[in-house]
């Protein structure tokens, strides 16, 4: 911890934290943290899953009250005790859960909040909208209804919301999580030029590139506590490679480079081999609410890795459900091990061995109430040995059970306990184990490391390598190309619902790929 | 010519019609607001029943039909006090809570009857009519729309009235916020358990004026059970109305005709059994869930109660 006291509540702290301590039953999410947040910096939270950022927020924005310490706003000591309070102090939140209402305008939730006798004021806010937009450079439509725009507009909606209402400190919550790559630059533009105008920004995340790259101070949590601070000076001083193992080894208390940047090992698929799974020409009707899919053809060898490229929501989640049988295709075929599965239901493929790895764990993935052990075998219900004659054989069930929270590294209570109550990242190691077991062919990951922590997405990763190592065929579903190019062997592109290009994953694969995502060539 | 289309007929269907209508409007119109604030109020059978009685008993003593209808709102809101207290403030599950209020309120208003009547139904005077100039004129619709009741023009503007509100006024955009993402109007510093109590006592109002009409105008007496499921029809009103106060007009206006049908045939002396014409207004609910029930559209957070920082 350098150059940083917290007894320093000098004038220029807009908020500051002194031993601010929050408990809640079983755990301490905050454990006497101090923390300073002044104008004209982006101040980075860093942490993991579970390392009490979330409640810090809460805290700041006026949702949850300290059971210690206290928290200091232009140096006075003072209670947020509503979320109304904290806007009246300038303190504007953008929460990771959009906080807008869908069905309405954008004008109207900027209106939001204003007193109820009044009628809105549209053409003050319009003019107030304008003057600000103007000097951050974007554009907003203000007359669109919310669900009618992607999360990155959506985000700045609720960015111009606290703009609007004067905020002196921004807090962004986990704000890169749902956009693209592009959307991420876009926001640490803003940033900048958010903070240039002399506001505060603190901005939470757990991706240490983010940090790096648009942080002036950076503060690191960890299991409640804060273990470290790197203030802007530091910061200046070092190049983003130097923060960054500086930033892993105050979170991992060891020296390490990137932990993400693992060596990708080279694996011999053998070009020869045929492939396990071979699609071609398959075609998907659109909906209302997903693109269709056209013209996909591709082909998986054992032991090989396909990375499926591109923007969400340009038919990813409609090809993972295309091939697993959830999705009525219009045409086209699928060829599992040299036998055509298109027409078959989703279980025949299952025992066929071609297994799918649903972004959705809660939804589709797992049922949240059942137990743990149940939730290993949801797709083997009444199957010999778990089940007998439509009963139940507990102890059989549990001994498998067990065996797979060894082997996968569950970290739960007991097998009893519901699978909800697990952390996301114990949630997908369910769903690893009950979609690897036996007679696995060729697995769909779909978006397999979304919104896990550091260690359990480099547990997964190693994971969806070792599949691949067992000579299974594996099609890996990402929006994070990072991930992608760590990984896969070739990078297929899809966008508006086709492959685009298909890329060997070689030195120039970044640019190919990035040139066929924005519509080029490659 | 006691046919089905004389022009006395006709006009007597239609004012029927009106009458019948009315309860249901207000009823409607109650609903609506509590649902585009979130809350499912299921107990408005037992708002309505108790504005009924109290708008009775209020008219029965005071001799003043105003003061009836005064106390039947109020009756409404005593009951929507409950019922904002235990779902919208503590958080208990809406429909438990809504279907006690109606059951407790049928017996209660029953038994409080049963003491002071006992077995005799005093009847209060017709009710005063303000007839419309020149509009009255108009045959068969004449009598029936324009000399109505004060309170059903009234009624009527209020349709207006709470579109307005919805479409204009940051009130709406508050109700319509608590109902769709409660966290969104929590955040934007607008207390959300205050403004679904706002909602659901207006609700209660609104339910108990219905039911005081019901009891004074429509019927001129008080009975138990009046209402009849009204406030349950209600509740479809709001569920097929989108939102939009004007189709809970029409729906209700609709509903009306059915079941001034059920009288007018009676008394025209179709050869039906009464049984049978007594299910019509009932085929109609089940005919116009059939065909719009899907394009029922609720709000998001409809029924949850909000507590602040839950996911």
């Amino acid at each position: 911890m350098s150059g940083f006291s917290s007894s320093s509540a000098s004038g220029r702290d807009i908020v500051a934290l002194e031993g601010v301590t929050k408990r809640f039953p079983g755990i301490v999410a905050n454990d006497s943290i101090d923390l300073a947040i002044r104008p004209g910096e982006v101040h980075v939270l860093l942490g993991e899953n579970g390392a009490g950022k979330s409640t810090l927020i809460g805290m700041l924005s006026g949702l949850q009250q300290p059971d210690e310490g206290r928290i200091l706003v232009d140096g006075k000591p003072t209670p947020i005790t509503s979320p109304r309070h904290a806007l009246a102090l300038g303190i504007g939140t953008v929460f990771q859960h959009m906080m807008l209402v869908p069905t309405l305008t954008v004008a109207e939730n900027l209106l939001l909040g204003g007193p109820w006798w009044q009628r809105p004021r549209t053409e003050e806010l319009a003019a107030r909208v304008a003057e600000i937009t103007s000097t951050l450079g974007i554009t907003i439509k203000l007359h669109a209804k919310v669900s009618e725009l992607s999360l990155g507009e959506q985000q700045q909606v609720e960015i111009l919301r606290a703009m609007v209402r004067n905020s002196r400190l921004l807090i962004l919550d986990e704000s890169t999580s749902m956009l693209t790559p592009k959307g991420i630059d876009e926001l640490g533009a803003l940033m900048r030029r958010l903070v240039e105008q002399g506001l505060a920004i603190v901005f939470i995340t757990h991706k240490l590139k983010e940090a790096a790259a648009f942080g002036d101070r950076i503060s690191v949590l960890k299991l409640g506590r804060k273990v470290g601070e790197i203030p802007p000076e530091r910061f200046r001083a070092l190049g983003e490679q130097e923060i960054i193992s500086e930033i892993v080894e105050l979170m991992f208390g060891q020296q390490k480079d990137d932990p993400e940047a693992v060596e990708r090992p080279v694996r011999t698929v053998h070009a020869e081999a045929a492939p396990l799974l071979r699609v071609a020409d398959l075609a998907v009707a659109p909906t209302d609410n997903a693109p269709g899919l056209s013209s996909i053809s591709f082909d998986i060898r054992p032991g090989e890795i396909l990375g499926i490229a591109g923007i969400d929501g340009n038919g990813q989640k409609q090809l993972a459900e295309a091939l697993a049988g959830q999705r009525a295709t219009t045409s086209g075929s699928v060829r599992l091990d040299g036998a055509a599965i298109e027409t078959l239901s989703v279980g025949e493929r299952r025992q066929r061995g071609l297994r799918y790895l649903t972004d959705d764990r809660l939804g589709e993935g797992t049922v949240g109430t059942f137990p743990v052990s149940i939730n290993f075998f949801l797709k083997q219900v009444g199957a010999a040995p778990f089940w007998s004659k439509g009963v139940e054989q507990r102890a059989e069930i549990d001994k498998r059970a067990a065996q797979l929270v060894r082997e996968y590294d569950v970290r739960t209570p007991s097998l009893k306990t519901p699978v909800a109550r697990l952390s996301g990242g114990n949630i997908q190691k369910v769903l690893l184990a009950r979609e690897l077991a036996e007679g696995a062919k060729v697995v769909i990951f779909n978006k397999p490391t979304y919104g896990l922590d550091l260690a359990n997405t480099l547990a997964s990763r190693q994971r969806i390598r070792d599949t691949a190592a067992r000579g299974l065929a594996v099609l890996l579903i990402s929006t994070d190309l990072e991930e992608l190019l760590s990984m896969c062997d070739r990078i297929a592109v899809i966008a508006n619902g086709a492959l685009v290009g298909i890329v060997d994953n070689a030195d120039d694969a970044r640019t190919k790929v990035g040139r066929l995502m924005i519509g080029l060539a490659a | 010519m006691t046919g089905l289309f004389s022009e006395v007929f006709l006009s007597a269907l239609l004012f029927g019609a009106v009458t019948a209508a009315i309860p249901l409007l207000l009823a409607g119109l109650g609903e609506q607001m509590s649902e585009k604030a979130g809350v499912l109020n299921i107990g408005i059978e037992g708002m309505m029943l108790a504005g009924a009685y109290l708008g009775f008993v209020g008219a029965f003593y005071s001799g003043s039909l105003w003061l009836g209808f005064f106390a039947g709102a109020a009756g409404g809101v005593a009951v929507a006090l409950v019922m904002a207290l235990l779902c919208v403030r503590i958080g208990l599950n809406q429909i438990v809570i809504g279907i006690a209020l109606t059951l407790g309120l049928e017996g209660l208003t029953a038994l409080l009857h049963h003491f002071q009547f006992s077995r005799s139904y005093p009847r209060l005077p017709a009710a005063e009519v303000t007839v419309i100039p020149l509009l009255s004129d108009i045959p068969v619709i004449g009598p029936a729309l324009f000399k109505q009741h004060l309170i059903v023009y009234l009624a009527v503007a209020l349709v207006f009235g709470m579109g307005y509100v919805y479409r204009r006024t940051q009130l709406g955009l508050n109700l319509q916020a608590a109902g769709d993402k409660p966290a969104a109007l929590d955040v934007a510093g607008i207390d959300v358990v205050r403004t679904r109590t706002v909602a659901v006592l207006t609700t209660g109002a609104l339910a108990g004026l219905g039911g005081a009409y019901l009891a004074n105008v429509g019927a001129g007496l008080f009975i138990p059970f009046i209402t009849n499921g009204a406030g349950f029809l209600g509740i479809v009103l709001a569920m097929l109305a989108r939102g939009r106060p004007i189709w809970v007009l029409f729906g209700a206006l609709l509903f009306g005709v059915c079941l001034s049908l059920t009288t007018a045939m009676q008394v025209a002396g179709i050869n039906i059994p009464t049984d049978i014409i007594q299910m019509l207004p009932f085929l109609a609910v089940m005919i116009m869930l059939v065909l719009f029930g899907r394009r029922a559209s609720l709000p998001a957070a409809l029924g949850i109660p909000y507590e602040r920082g839950a996911r």
